[in-house]
Formats: C-alpha cells, sequence, structure tokens
C-alpha cells in the first residue's frame, strides 16, 4: 500500500530522511515514534506529498510520487490526514467541512454527501454538533471532526501526524477511541504518536526512528519487551517514566 | 459668520444641479467613490493574487504596476489619464470617467497589497488541510482560503473606502464637479464666504468619512468569529 525505498529528504543542509525503507500493507496499523526532531512528521506527510522527497521511490496505492505524471490531487483524494493541529476550515460549519471535498472533488449530490457526512459524525460520536462552527467545539471534539472530514473522502490510507499532542489530556481518550475503531474496521493506518498505550494495543508494527533513520522497526509486544536499539531503550525509558 | 450662503445653495452642495443637469457635489463624491471602490476591489483582488502566482514572470509584472502606482502621487495619476484617456478612446470620455480610472488604478495597487497580506495571513494549515483533502490549488483559494481572507480584510476595505472619499476632492483638479468643486464654484460666485463655505464642506466630509470608519470599527467586532466556548 505504502513502499518506501531508499528515500531521502534535505531540508537545505539537513539529512531530515536518511535511507528510508518501509513497506505498509494494507490493512496495517503502523505506529512511528522517536524523539522529537527525528524525522517522523516529515516522514508521514512524504506519502501524501506535503513534502516532497528528494532521492527514492516512494510509492502509494501503486502511483509512483516521484513520478511527473502522477496525478497528485488524485493520490490525495485516496488518504486521508490528520494533523496535530486539526485545521478545520474555521468559517464553514461541522457539517460543510465534512462535506466540502466530496461535493467539489468527487461531485456527490450535496443531499447524499450531508447524509454521508452524519453518518460519520455518528462514527465519531458528534452528530449533535453538526450546525457548530470548529470554535465552538472542544479539542477533542475538533480532532474527531476532522477525522471524520478525512473519512469523507472514502480514504484507502489515514494518516495521522500527532493527532493526541495538542489536546487536554481528558481528551486524548476520546480520540485514541475513534482511531482504535477505525483500525478495528480494517483502515490501512501509519500513525505518529507518543501514545505508547496505543501504539502497543492497536498498532500491527511500530516503527523507531531517530535523525532521520529508521532504527527499529518490530511488533509492539517485541519493542515494549526488547527493544534492541539503545536509543529505542533510552527513548522508551523516557517516555513511560518520565522523572526518572 | 453667516452661513445664509450654504443654506441658498444647500441642494447644490448635495446633489449639483441634478434632476434638472448632471449629478454633482455629494452625490458625485459618492458616486465617484463607490464606482472606484466597486472596481478597484475587482482589480485589487485581480493583482493581490497575481502577485503571489506560482509562475515568476506574472509576480513580476504584477508588484513592478503595484510599485509604479504606488510610487507616485494620486494628483499625477489623475493628471495622466486626464490627458491620456481622451487621447486613446477619442475626446468623448467625460472627466468623471477619467477621474474613476485613475482612482481605481490607484487604490487597485493599494487594495492588492491588503489581499496579499489578507492570503498570506491565513495559516498554512489551512491549505494543507484542503490540498490533503484533494482539493486543487483553485479550490482550496476559492473555497477554503479567499472566504477567511476576504472576511479578514472587510475593515481594511472600508478603511479604503474612507480613504477614497477623501481622494475624490482631487477630481476638483480636472473640473469635475463634486462637492469640492462645487464649494469652489458656490465661493468664487459669492467671493464673501469663503470660511462658512470650507468648514461646511470639511464637515461633511468629516461626518462621511466617520460613519464608514464607525462601520468598519462595528464589522470588525462583528465578523471576529473565533468566540471560543
Amino acid at each position: 500500500m505504502i513502499r518506501f525505498e531508499g528515500v531521502h529528504k534535505w531540508f537545505g543542509a539537513l539529512h531530515v530522511l536518511n535511507d528510508i525503507n518501509l513497506h505498509v500493507k494494507p490493512g496495517e496499523v503502523v505506529v512511528v515514534c522517536g524523539p522529537s526532531g527525528s524525522g517522523k512528521s516529515t516522514l508521514i506527510r512524504t506519502i501524501n506529498r506535503l513534502e516532497p522527497i528528494q532521492e527514492g521511490k516512494l510509492v502509494v496505492d501503486g502511483m509512483d510520487l516521484l513520478d511527473k505524471r502522477t496525478d497528485i490531487n488524485k493520490l490525495r483524494a485516496e488518504i486521508g490526514f490528520v494533523f496535530q493541529q486539526f485545521n478545520l476550515y474555521p468559517h464553514l460549519t461541522v457539517l460543510k467541512n465534512i462535506t466540502l471535498a466530496p461535493i467539489k472533488i468527487r461531485k456527490v449530490p450535496p443531499k447524499e454527501a450531508e447524509a454521508q457526512a452524519m453518518a460519520l459524525l455518528e462514527r465519531v460520536g458528534l452528530p449533535e454538533k453538526r450546525d457548530a462552527h470548529p470554535a465552538q467545539l472542544s479539542g477533542g471534539q475538533q480532532q474527531r471532526v476532522a477525522i471524520a472530514r478525512g473519512l469523507a473522502m472514502k480514504p484507502k490510507i489515514m494518516l495521522f501526524d500527532e493527532p493526541t499532542s495538542a489536546l487536554d489530556p481528558e481528551m486524548i481518550g476520546e480520540v485514541l477511541q475513534v482511531m482504535k475503531d477505525l483500525a478495528e474496521s480494517g483502515m490501512t493506518m501509519m500513525v505518529v504518536t507518543h501514545e505508547m498505550g496505543f501504539a502497543r494495543e492497536v498498532s500491527d508494527r511500530i516503527v523507531f526512528m531517530d535523525h532521520g533513520v529508521i532504527l527499529e522497526t518490530a511488533e509492539p509486544e517485541e519493542f515494549f519487551k526488547n527493544p534492541k536499539h539503545d536509543r529505542a531503550k533510552q527513548f522508551l525509558k523516557q517516555i513511560l517514566s518520565p522523572m526518572h | 459668520m453667516d452661513f445664509q450662503v450654504v443654506w441658498d445653495n444647500l441642494s447644490y452642495f448635495f446633489v449639483g444641479r441634478y434632476p434638472k443637469g448632471p449629478l454633482g457635489g455629494v452625490g458625485l463624491t459618492l458616486y465617484l467613490a463607490v464606482v472606484a471602490l466597486a472596481l478597484s476591489f475587482v482589480g485589487g483582488l485581480i493583482l493581490g493574487l497575481l502577485s503571489i502566482s506560482r509562475n515568476r514572470a506574472v509576480r513580476w509584472v504584477s508588484s513592478s504596476f503595484i510599485q509604479i502606482i504606488r510610487g507616485m502621487p494620486l494628483l499625477m495619476v489623475i493628471f495622466w489619464m486626464f490627458f491620456l484617456l481622451p487621447a486613446l478612446f477619442g475626446k468623448g470620455m467625460p472627466a468623471s470617467m477619467t477621474v474613476i480610472t485613475a482612482l481605481t488604478l490607484f487604490t487597485s495597487a493599494y487594495m492588492s497589497e491588503i489581499v496579499r497580506a489578507g492570503i498570506m495571513g491565513i495559516p498554512k494549515g489551512q491549505t494543507e488541510a484542503a490540498v490533503s483533502t484533494g482539493l486543487t490549488h483553485r479550490q482550496t483559494m476559492l473555497y477554503v482560503v479567499l472566504p477567511q481572507a476576504l472576511r479578514n480584510m472587510i475593515p481594511s476595505f472600508v478603511n479604503q473606502f474612507v480613504s477614497m472619499i477623501k481622494d475624490t476632492s482631487l477630481a476638483f483638479i480636472v473640473g469635475v464637479a463634486e462637492l469640492t468643486q462645487i464649494a469652489t464654484q458656490v465661493n468664487n460666485r459669492t467671493m464673501m464666504y469663503p470660511t462658512e463655505i470650507f468648514l461646511f464642506i470639511a464637515v461633511i466630509y468629516f461626518v462621511i468619512c466617520f460613519a464608514f470608519t464607525e462601520l468598519s470599527r462595528w464589522l470588525e467586532r462583528r465578523l471576529a468569529y473565533t468566540k471560543s466556548i
């Protein structure tokens, strides 16, 4: 579904992605973790070319991202993306946030798009907020709407870039629950997160990165019990018991 | 002070010789300002969008135009249009048309900066969210960025309108019968009451501009949609 082969990326002189090789299979849930500045957000943002890569091969849903003939808008429509800062459209209601892309891109009739949006709002537990504006919602609610917006195009892949990092602690659970339900429905997902509970319980594989390099790829049980790399051991120690 | 001269010419001050003759005075001032503003809105939007175009040549042409206009006094632009346009399009062109063209060119250049700043002021995350759902750049601009940007620009637009109302007084120099020109005519005719006459039109300009400034403040408050819960 997503295949990185020897992918490199630089920001000026900074080598942010260094020889990335990774294959995400359909239906797989992959969590990417690592210290800040390790390139994990950049990694996930290359998949829908919010960040272009400079070298290597990246094939998503059969489309080559470095191929000039690839219609990037078409590819992006197949990939839902959820941001740390939600990025809902503040001038539109919740319902219109969700229906904008299906109506404008897929030419879904407005009535039908609204019905689909309502079904998605039910799924994330917010049907009563259909006519609210984003500013009237809590962070957790905004993020759930953002997930519904991402799902509105019926994507094959969902990408999450630190979806709970901007939330107050008591709102993290509701968002993770929606993501867990989504994972159980068979969605192919890639999630950048520090929520190790989620990683352990929901993911099929964990990718650990530092300094633009994938240092370790392992199943969650293995990763938490038996991290191979020293940096991964240190990272787990810091994140699981920050006081020590 | 004797304001009798003002009362005697009141309708002349407000509408000129209308309805028996052409519109003048305050009416013409507002007409010039409204028409030129509407055109400048379109002009500013186009110039502003061109000045952030991804095509370098397009960007260069529009920024050069904006820089040139901004580096000239409005009076100079009015003179240019007054002599240039009839030479290009024949002598039949009324002076008020040349003034509207000059005001439009001039204000478009300033508006374009408001538009550009307004678009740049929308957080990058909005564009990223929109394109990541598959919207094209054009659709993103049309449905996500511009509606928010224009809303933020409304107070600046109203301020520009207030400037425009004051700038129409320069039309006096090419003989267009707007408020200042009318005042000069009445003053030349009576010769006795310049203080009263110019005090009166000063008050009129002030009242109109003050009203619009207040409107802009009110709009600014109304449009603040980031009311937190």
